[in-house]
């Protein structure tokens, strides 16, 4: 009887191992930091405060609404990826906070994410609230041209925060929604 | 006999080649680990404030898919210091999978020039592919142990 216990301890054992042996697609910090916590206006109205989020995993991404090229696959990816998670998607927000505050007020920013998916929040301020962001993140924006001209360049990475708060990992540009739900679902199962 | 000897010599020359080369061509490429880890020194910002144009960190990374695709950071600088769009805090390290064959540019504060590449080559799949990445391997070795800055 006791050996037919530990056997199964040991099947137990190996099976969890074997799926925290897992690793993600993303980039991983050790030790995971406490994601830095932030609140600016949401496109939804009143403050987006990033710890009323703590219990969901964030993917937290920089950009805006002019952006050609890397915010609309990026948006367009993180929306396939939150699909491919059906109901467990309720566990998962996705914020994406403006680099161009000048021109992404709060209604743009929600008319824009809405096309991508309804539930994400976008983030928007004064240029230099927002900019305080970029900062505790190490995002970096660099704004090209004049007048109502003008290109960002600006970080393209995005930000994994688990259910504890932590920043654990950063996803770079060019990976498909399929690695971003390999990683998700492995986080939800934490 | 001197004639001989260089003869002989020449012919040793080309037989030890064509081992090296079957041997480069045919014998698959393979490590311990696919991770390549880089660490910034303590001391490296103090250093910079100091006017010190230190290089921790090649200009260039090199890759490549299956082989050594894992890039490695580690940050033993007593400040946050900032790899691609990130900080990483003093005694923190991060580490990046590559899966796509792609050049990457990203900032880096532990550069001079604030600017780091990393390429991602893929794998040599061939025997041909095995000579010519075991050949670029070696060329890309003796140029960034030419250009080491001394830390």
């Amino acid at each position: 009887m006791m050996l037919h216990r530990f056997c199964i301890w040991l099947v137990c054992a190996c099976a969890i191992s074997a799926v925290n042996a897992e690793e993600l697609k993303a980039g991983t910090f050790s030790p995971a930091r406490v994601a830095p916590d932030f609140s600016v206006k949401s496109s939804n109205g009143g403050a987006l405060q990033l710890s009323a989020y703590k219990g969901k995993i964030i993917l937290l991404g920089f950009g805006y609404t002019s952006c050609l090229n890397v915010c609309p696959v990026t948006l367009a990816v993180l929306g396939q990826a939150v699909r491919q998670l059906g109901s467990s998607a309720n566990n998962v927000q996705v914020i994406y906070l403006t680099v161009d505050p000048e021109r992404d007020d709060a209604a743009r920013l929600k008319e824009y994410l809405s096309a991508f998916n309804a539930a994400f929040v976008g983030g928007t301020g004064s240029a230099d609230e927002m900019a305080a962001v970029r900062k505790l993140y190490g995002v970096t924006a660099e704004k090209h041209g004049s007048g109502t001209d003008y290109v960002i360049a600006h970080s393209s990475f995005v930000y994994v925060i688990d259910k504890q708060g932590r920043l654990r990992a950063l996803m770079p540009f060019g990976h498909k929604a399929d690695d971003y739900a390999h990683d998700l679902k492995l986080l939800l199962n934490e | 006999m001197m004639h001989r000897i260089v003869k002989t010599s020449l012919w040793t020359c080309v037989i030890v080649l064509i081992i090296v080369m079957t041997w480069a061509t045919f014998t698959p490429i393979t490590f311990p680990s696919r991770d390549v880890v880089f660490e910034i020194p303590k001391g490296t910002w103090q250093r910079r404030m100091s006017g010190d144009k230190v290089d921790i960190l090649p200009q260039e990374i090199f890759l490549t898919l299956g082989i050594h695709d894992v890039l490695v950071l580690k940050n033993d600088d007593d400040v946050p210091q900032i790899f691609g769009p990130t900080l990483m805090m003093p005694g923190q390290s991060f580490r990046l999978p590559f899966e796509i064959a792609s050049t990457n540019q990203f900032n880096c504060t532990a550069h001079a020039s604030g600017q780091m590449t990393i390429v991602v080559d893929p794998h040599p799949d061939t025997p041909l592919q095995r000579l010519a990445w075991r050949v670029r391997n070696l060329y890309r070795t003796m140029i960034t142990k030419l250009s080491k800055p001394s830390v």
